[in-house]
């Protein structure tokens, strides 16, 4: 039971701190931004990564290491588009 | 699981909150996103320690895949083309989420209030997934990028939601007596997000699949949160509802920026479009004549949009500037919140140029100057100029807020052809008495425009 409000207030805290770290962004970072939070879900490899891990079947080894790709590329294509997009702001004044 | 890696998930989530933090300001955003990527290196190399891991070198070598594959098409891309690069790598992640549900759910243990969970963040994750796909492939142009629609489309995607949510129930209650039917049912499950994310992107037009791939990151954002309350993953319940919640704001800040409601970008309003008949014609003009009319101004507004950033124009519109202002000619640019692709986008590409950051200007700043100026340049830009989101109460576009270049003495367009914008609708402005149109590719025709002022 404890643990069910635990998760509660993780997704509570969790969901006002997300709104909080945007809420005052100039339009000219949306696009930035955007590529920043769709870098961070990409932590999605982590837990791709524990059910590779649990694989008995070939199957399942499979399908987990899909994931497992699929999540990688989320990393790190999310993390070198938004690098590039953002080493543009270093010139000009 | 571990101490050491419940202790490297929380310092993970930190450097996550705070790269988020400083992504918000210009100054520090490319620090905030090396801090988040440090982040992520330490939240993956931990996981590693989680005990009874097995598949260990086979797991390290497709990851060593995934980073060559993802580095290296990130890397090669244009710039103009990165909005649809954040769509695919976003389907990825809704994929990978998918891909988790599904093992946990075909695994038959998980108990069912987890189980419950783990299905919502397969049906989310699956969604995001192909539908991110779709949007890649429409702004890719392996699709047409106009709204299609055909009858009974609406009834099509209820049904498809219908179905889903039936296969997510009986997922849900089937707890697995024997694993072959669970797995079966569990298979079927998923074909039907998949083909609901497919289809609820093919109404969408161009104009907002700004919106809808922050939509779909939300979603995988929030996909990624479920599936780590399912396998009791602490750093992914953090992350994924961190982003799921700003993702969401993000999309309702992307079409405000548009003036487009959240509704109208899902259920279509752009797909039907008025026809408006107008009498007169766009009047075309030399490149000599272009020239003299710019060269003898005293005040130059340049309006680029989506057109400028298809051809790679940036550079020749960077050395078009060097040239007038070498003639004393002032030179600025008018940047509508959503020129380009994505609010932002041709604000990142005009840098790319080395065009200073003062010379650009938004909307507020610079519409009070378009009465004082001698020539308004429309490079590539249509909608975001169109009078009719001021006047014509029954334009899908009315209420938009626009650069008034027609308040200018002089306009010049330079266009493609005589087609119109992504919302589908004519402009206005092109058939001005003091419109003229320079109908060619921006890149050439900014590079005849240069040498043209050359000779003057």
């Amino acid at each position: 039971m404890s643990e069910i409000w635990v998760a509660l207030y993780i997704f509570m805290l969790s969901g006002f701190t997300g709104f909080e770290v945007v809420s005052r962004v100039p339009v000219i970072l949306h696009t930035p931004l955007m590529s920043g939070t769709n870098f961070i879900h990409g932590i999605v490899l982590v837990g791709a990564m524990v059910v590779m891990g649990r694989a008995e079947t070939t199957t399942e080894l499979v399908i987990g290491a899909l994931g497992v790709l699929l999540g990688a590329l989320n990393v790190v294509g999310g993390f070198a588009v938004t690098d590039r997009m953002l080493e543009m702001f270093k010139k000009g004044k | 699981m571990g101490n050491i890696v419940q202790a490297s998930y929380i310092v993970s989530a930190i450097l996550f909150i705070m790269g988020l933090k400083m992504l918000s300001s210009p100054v520090t955003a490319r620090r905030g996103n090396l801090l988040a990527g440090l982040g992520m290196i330490l939240a993956i190399l931990f996981t590693f320690l989680i005990p009874g891991m097995k598949h260990q070198l086979l797991m390290i070598m497709v990851i060593a895949v995934g980073t060559v594959i993802g580095w290296v098409s990130a890397k090669k891309v244009p710039l103009t083309d990165m909005p649809q690069m954040v769509a695919l790598f976003n389907g990825m992640g809704g994929g990978a989420a998918a891909v988790i549900s599904y093992l946990e759910l075909s695994r038959g243990e998980v108990v069912s209030g987890l189980r419950l969970l783990a299905i919502s963040g397969g049906l989310i994750g699956s969604i995001s997934f192909s539908g991110s796909i779709g949007a890649f492939m429409k702004l890719q142009g392996l699709m047409k990028d106009r709204p299609i629609t055909y009858p009974l489309q609406q009834p099509f995607h209820a049904l498809l939601l219908l179905l889903t949510l039936v296969f997510g129930y009986l997922v849900l209650i089937q707890s697995a007596p024997s694993p072959h039917a669970a797995l079966n049912i569990v298979t079927l499950f998923f074909a039907f997000p998949l083909l609901l994310g497919y289809f609820f992107t093919l109404p969408i037009g161009g104009a907002d699949m700004p919106v809808i791939i922050a939509l779909f990151n939300a979603l995988t954002g929030l996909a990624v949160g479920f599936d780590g309350f399912a396998i009791g993953n602490q750093a992914m319940m953090v992350s994924g509802t961190i982003v799921g919640a700003s993702g969401s704001f993000l999309t309702y800040l992307m079409a405000k920026a548009m003036n487009r409601s959240i509704q109208n970008v899902l259920f279509g309003a752009f797909g039907k479009v008025r026809e408006q008949g107008v009498a007169k014609d766009m009047k075309p003009r030399d490149v000599e004549d272009a020239a003299i009319m710019i060269g003898f101004a005293r005040k130059v507004i340049v309006v680029p949009g989506y057109g400028l950033a298809v051809a790679q124009a940036q550079h020749k519109l960077r050395e078009f500037m060097n040239v007038l202002e070498d003639k004393g000619v002032e030179v600025k640019f008018a940047i509508h919140p959503v020129a380009g692709r994505m609010p932002g986008h041709m604000n990142v590409l005009l840098a790319e140029a080395n065009i200073p950051y003062d010379k650009l200007h938004d909307l507020e700043e610079i519409n009070s100057e378009f009465q004082t100026t001698d020539v308004a340049l429309i490079v590539g830009a249509n909608d975001v100029v169109n009078p009719a989101a001021e006047t014509e109460t029954t334009s899908p576009i009315y209420g938009m807020p626009i650069l008034k270049a027609y308040q200018s003495k002089n306009v010049l367009v330079i266009k493609r052809g005589r087609g119109k914008g992504f919302a589908g609708i004519e402009n206005d402005l092109f058939f001005m008495d003091q419109t003229y149109m320079l109908f060619g590719d921006a890149q050439d025709m900014l590079g005849k425009l240069v040498q043209a002022l050359k000779k003057i």
